[in-house]
């Protein structure tokens, strides 16, 4: 973008600014290598899905204003999540007041894998990435956010996420034998049904191993920071990167 | 016990719980396959919601059209507006005909309302006819799933239960022979019992005429062979034409086995000279759900089972994890208007995955409706109930202050306290799951520090 380019805010998730901050700086590198102006609105806290999922989206009024004050101001806003992005549009409760801005943050919010396909319209980036790469593909963003056909529906296949890997350079792609079952994170279901969640990232984990995945990948950190939790326990070879960290090594 | 309790204890098996989900998703995607075979599934999945809106936007007239037609036809209608009722009528009408022994053939709506126990308390045997239903009455276990009643149970398992019950060889575990022996066992009853019950599947206003749809025959059996049908309906088992029912067959076999149709699509209209037919149409909570706006469409459900098997909660839980009549996403969102004290822990048995809304044949938003009866769940438990974890995470949400600090505690605390701490029994993430490694600053301070 050039010098009336649009304004990015990127809105960076919480616990990826806690704990994957690399993920973060891969974003913002990311975008500004494909030619945004980049800003991180600095008072940025929390979408407020931890809260609404567990029932209390009554109680996510004050932290739904402070988002729409935070990124009011810009052309777009970009998030390396498709969960967070989902929760946003969808489910934020109806802020009295900001009923137009709120309107505008729908449609101006967009998960990074759809901004960069379908906002700045590139089809292909020009790189390398010489590993065997299995997909994870979170829900939100599949089922969501559309970001890729989903195996229930009778629809063309696409994905968003695997048009831009695919291209680059040396890149193996992994197929799976189920390749959009979840992996159990579910935000407080990881804690609050806990056997399930794991059996169910074992078994994500397993269809990885036997397909020889050596880099899994996806873009939501919070499926990924399941699934690494498990197979770091169980001292599982398996490396993890987020679908940011992947592009900007392979654009550098 | 609640959901997790029950997961927990299923999963212990560990064995049996990777069969039952890959059995299941044998089912799942068989029904991918064969739904891909029909270039307009999606329209129709589309046309079957647009009928069903409508039905339950008219539901009470579409009602009466019925009762006039059924009526018209010979049939005997009645209403019960609660299971109590319904079981009531039922035995009101088998006691007139002097009868103590009926086959049934599957009908969740008789489960839903415990009509078995009811009967047998009476003193009336009663004779599941469908297989799968036969196996778990033997049993005494309720069926763990509305299509596959006997889903959890493996070969081995039902050849010996076959073995005590029926008298099979020991260790035969032939499901020909099985399945033999089932029917030499059934031909008995269906000879013996002057009164058949079936389930509905549809309800034609138009013409006053019911579907059953059943894969074995059994219902058919059970029906010509008796001098009484009765037939159960849930009140939402209305189409307004026959036409309709080309949409609904399509779908129905489809997304419940991945068959392209039922075996036995059989219509009852009149009963034969000398016979009655009576149906009971039945509420139990349906209108009840039919006032709340956003549970409303839940109502649009034909019981395919389709989510059940697409769920992967339900795949490594069981049908029996739910407590409940209809288990899975879609008893999930059900169970909770009947009673939501005892159901309360069934929609967050879900992650929210969506699944199960886009193998709906009558695209119910299962996940989005699980969402919104979290949000009443919470309303009922109060105050007390929410976690102080819930109460100051409200709070640090909406300053940008307090998530800072709370932070960069957080990340600290990671980082200086012992493992031992981190990961003790009460920490549910640290059980079988590590925690990333806390990094030294955070995204923001990154960036305080290299762009601004």
């Amino acid at each position: 973008m050039k010098a009336n380019s649009p304004s990015v805010a990127l809105f960076i998730p919480c616990y990826v600014d806690q704990f994957y901050p690399q993920v973060g700086i891969a974003t913002l590198e990311l975008l500004e290598k494909l030619g945004c102006k980049v800003t991180y609105p600095s008072g940025q806290t929390c979408c407020g899905q931890p809260l609404a999922n567990a029932g209390y989206a009554r109680d996510t009024v004050g932290t739904a204003t402070h988002f729409i004050e935070t990124f009011n101001d810009y052309d777009y806003v970009v998030c390396p999540s498709g969960s967070c992005t989902l929760h946003v549009k969808e489910h934020f409760p109806a802020i009295a007041g900001l009923e137009k801005e709120q309107e505008a943050l729908g449609h101006k919010i967009y998960e990074l894998i759809e901004f960069i396909t379908d906002v700045l319209k590139i089809e292909k980036l020009e790189g390398k990435f010489p590993h065997r790469v299995g997909f994870h593909s979170s829900c939100h963003g599949q089922r969501g956010l559309h970001l890729s056909s989903g195996s229930e529906l009778n629809q063309p296949p696409y994905n968003k996420a695997r048009k831009l890997l695919e291209n680059l350079a040396g890149l193996e792609w992994v197929e799976l034998s189920r390749t959009d079952e979840c992996c159990g994170f579910g935000g407080t279901f990881a804690v609050t049904e806990e056997a399930l969640s794991i059996q169910m990232g074992k078994d994500r984990l397993a269809d990885h191993l036997e397909h020889k995945t050596e880099i899994l990948t996806g873009g939501d950190m919070s499926c990924i920071m399941h699934l690494q939790g498990i197979a770091t326990r169980s001292k599982q070879e398996l490396k993890f990167l987020h679908l940011a960290e992947i592009l900007n090594q392979s654009l550098s | 016990m609640t959901h997790p309790e029950n997961a927990a204890e299923f999963l212990k098996d560990s064995q049996k719980a990777k069969w039952h989900d890959e059995t299941l998703w044998f089912v799942r995607d068989k029904r991918d396959k064969v739904s891909k075979g029909i270039p307009e599934w999606e329209q129709l999945r589309e046309l079957a919601s647009g009928i069903k809106d409508n039905v339950l936007a008219n539901l009470a007239d579409y009602l009466e059209e019925f009762e006039r037609n059924a009526t018209k036809n010979g049939i005997i209608v009645h209403w019960a507006a609660d299971s109590e009722e319904h079981n009531r009528l039922v035995l009101e009408i088998l006691q007139q005909q002097n009868c103590t022994a009926v086959v049934k053939s599957k009908s969740i709506l008789t489960e839903e309302c415990h009509l078995n126990p009811y009967l047998e308390k009476h003193g009336v045997e009663v004779v599941d006819t469908d297989l799968g239903e036969r196996i778990v009455q033997f049993l005494n276990q309720p069926p763990s799933h509305i299509v596959l009643p006997a889903i959890h149970l493996k070969k081995g398992e039902i050849s010996e239960l076959f073995h005590e019950k029926l008298n099979t060889e020991k260790g035969n575990e032939d499901p020909a022979y099985l399945t033999q022996a089932a029917r030499v066992h059934l031909r008995e009853k269906f000879f013996a019992a002057k009164v058949a019950i079936t389930g509905v599947n549809f309800g034609i206003a138009e013409t006053g005429e019911f579907i059953v749809c059943t894969n074995e025959g059994n219902a058919d059996m059970g029906v010509h062979l008796a001098q009484v049908h009765i037939a159960c309906m849930g009140i939402e088992k209305i189409l307004p034409r026959r036409k309709d029912l080309g949409v609904f067959l399509r779908l129905l076999a489809r997304s419940a086995t991945g068959q392209p149709i039922t075996n036995y699509n059989s219509h009852f209209r009149s009963p034969s000279p000398g016979k009655e037919i009576h149906i009971i149409l039945v509420d139990n909570g349906r209108t009840a759900q039919l006032a709340r706006e956003k549970f409303r469409n839940s109502l649009k459900c034909i019981r395919c089972g389709a989510c059940m098997n697409t769920c992967p909660i339900y795949r490594r839980s069981g049908g029996f994890s739910y407590n409940s009549t209809v288990p899975g996403p879609i008893g999930s969102i059900l169970s909770p208007g009947l009673d939501l004290k005892k159901h309360s822990s069934l929609p967050f048995a879900s992650t929210l995955c969506g699944s199960c809304t886009d193998v709906c044949p009558v695209k119910i938003n299962i996940h989005e409706q699980l969402y919104e009866w979290r949000q009443e769940v919470t309303k009922t438990q109060g105050e007390f109930a929410k976690g102080l974890a819930m109460k100051l995470a409200s709070g640090i949400f909406k300053s940008p202050l307090a998530y800072k600090i709370s932070g960069s505690l957080m990340r600290n605390a990671l980082k200086s306290l012992p493992n031992s701490l981190i990961y003790h029994p009460l920490n549910s993430w640290g059980k079988n799951r590590n925690l990333p490694d806390a990094p030294k600053e955070s995204f923001q301070q990154w960036y305080r520090k290299n762009r601004s």
